[in-house]
């Protein structure tokens, strides 16, 4: 299966790909030229940076259209990290500019408290809701992001297309810490800063598509 | 709710050049051996965070080890923190590329506070630490020092951290040379001043030398620990064992 983790200025890509080698997927690239993401069986969005910043450089990507047309057309598996995961949704607090809008949810500011502190960053649950997806039981992966989704937004219905969901509370805000709809998959998460769980999260996903 | 796990121990790795190195009250430094090796045997232990200072940089002007922090980044499978001899905005521009999810700032940013907003802007605050070290003077009096130790400042912890966050700190590192590599626990009555006046994480570091510091530590307020000797070696003056004993 090849793999291409999307290069477009932002995110911890060399993380991912060294993660994914650990866990015996060599046939991995990093890249973002027309030519090799049509290549992919498997796309990894990585991000970590601002919304506006990261939603202009995804669309100004050489290879950007031809993404556009393996997910949506084609259905090749997309999987979105952290900022990835946001920006797959409509559009968030953090910015002006509209995300993909693949995904049907909108993000927002996290409030700070004395007792919440923004980011919300270190270890953290993400809630099991169905266990035929995405992740096999309750488990802790490391997060780190100032925005987030909230729980409420939309329906989870359990229609075989829908939306679905997985939460995580941080000090009485319950946001959505794992989405997907069909072939649309994001992680609000590092799995590639997740040691052990990490390598379990990529080896379920990876595994099901191989 | 899981609100335990959200408390992290955070083992602190000290370079000198491309050497692992340990240090007492910022004075005498003790050789361990090879960084990599280090972190090999955290990520098998699931530490839930690692920082590397490099307390070299600052003081002999040898700059960044990028090949080493490469090979480190490249290994390590949780988020990494780094610190030493970061003055300009390119090179933490090159540490995010390279794979550290955190800059840690201290001497440099003293003189240039421009240079904390400036990272925080582009890269979130999330992604900004600012460690300060602070020493007791002859009355009881705690001051920040700069340059590994080297240098007295007529700041005060307090103020400085105040500062750090208005610019765009998104942690502070609050380390104790008076405490550091004693094993007699945090500084307990600074972590307490510090949490009140700042609405970031604070991490105690210098002193850790059993589980009970920790604990104490989160009791009165800090939101991580880090600690360097407490997770090299066995015991106050014992040999080295590489542990995650949280």
């Amino acid at each position: 299966m090849n793999i291409k983790i999307i290069d477009y200025g932002l995110g911890n890509l060399n993380s991912v790909k060294n993660i994914l080698k650990k866990i015996g997927y060599n046939d991995v690239a990093i890249s973002n030229s027309a030519l090799e993401l049509n290549q992919a069986d498997f796309f990894v969005l990585p991000g970590v940076g601002s919304f506006d910043s990261g939603i202009l450089s995804l669309k100004s990507m050489e290879g950007f259209n031809v993404l556009k047309k393996k997910v949506i057309i084609d259905k090749t598996p997309i999987l979105g990290i952290c900022l990835g995961m946001q920006l797959l949704g409509i559009d968030s607090e953090e910015g002006k500019e509209k995300g993909l809008g693949w995904l049907n949810f909108s993000c927002k500011r996290f409030d700070s408290t004395q007792t919440r502190k923004v980011p919300h960053m270190g270890w953290n649950y993400v809630d099991l809701f169905d266990k035929d997806y995405l992740i096999k039981t309750s488990q802790r992966y490391y997060f780190v992001h100032s925005y987030y989704c909230p729980e409420n937004t939309h329906n989870n219905s359990n229609e075989e297309n829908s939306l679905k969901w997985m939460t995580t509370e941080y000090d009485g805000i319950n946001f959505i810490s794992a989405v997907k709809q069909d072939n649309i998959m994001g992680v609000q998460f590092h799995p590639e800063k997740s040691h052990k769980y990490g390598m379990d999260f990529f080896k379920n996903i990876l595994d099901n598509y191989a | 709710m899981h609100s335990e796990s959200l408390k992290r121990h955070i083992p602190v790795l000290l370079l000198d050049g491309v050497k692992l190195v340990k240090t007492i009250r910022f004075g005498k430094n003790i050789y361990l051996g090879d960084p990599i090796n280090a972190v090999k045997i955290f990520n098998d232990k699931g530490a839930d965070e690692l920082i590397i200072l490099d307390i070299n940089s600052s003081k002999h002007k040898k700059g960044i080890q990028w090949n080493l922090l490469q090979d480190i980044a490249s290994e390590a499978f949780m988020p990494l923190s780094y610190g030493g001899g970061i003055s300009e905005f390119s090179q933490a521009k090159k540490l995010f590329s390279i794979g550290f999810e955190k800059i840690i700032l201290n001497t440099h940013v003293f003189d240039n506070t421009e240079l904390i907003s400036s990272i925080s802007k582009v890269f979130g605050s999330q992604s900004v630490v600012v460690c300060i070290d602070y020493k007791k003077n002859l009355f009881g009096k705690n001051f920040v020092f700069i340059n590994s130790g080297r240098k007295k400042t007529t700041k005060t912890p307090q103020v400085w951290a105040e500062e750090v966050v208005n610019y765009g700190a998104g942690e502070i590192i609050l380390q104790s040379i008076d405490n550091d590599g004693t094993w007699d626990g945090y500084d307990i009555d600074m972590i307490k001043q510090i949490v009140p006046r700042v609405t970031v994480p604070v991490i105690p570091l210098g002193g850790c030398g059993i589980r009970k510091h920790f604990i104490d530590a989160f009791t009165n307020g800090a939101h991580a620990v880090a600690a360097g000797s407490y997770f090299v070696f066995t015991g106050k003056e014992k040999g080295i064992l590489i542990n995650y004993n949280i």
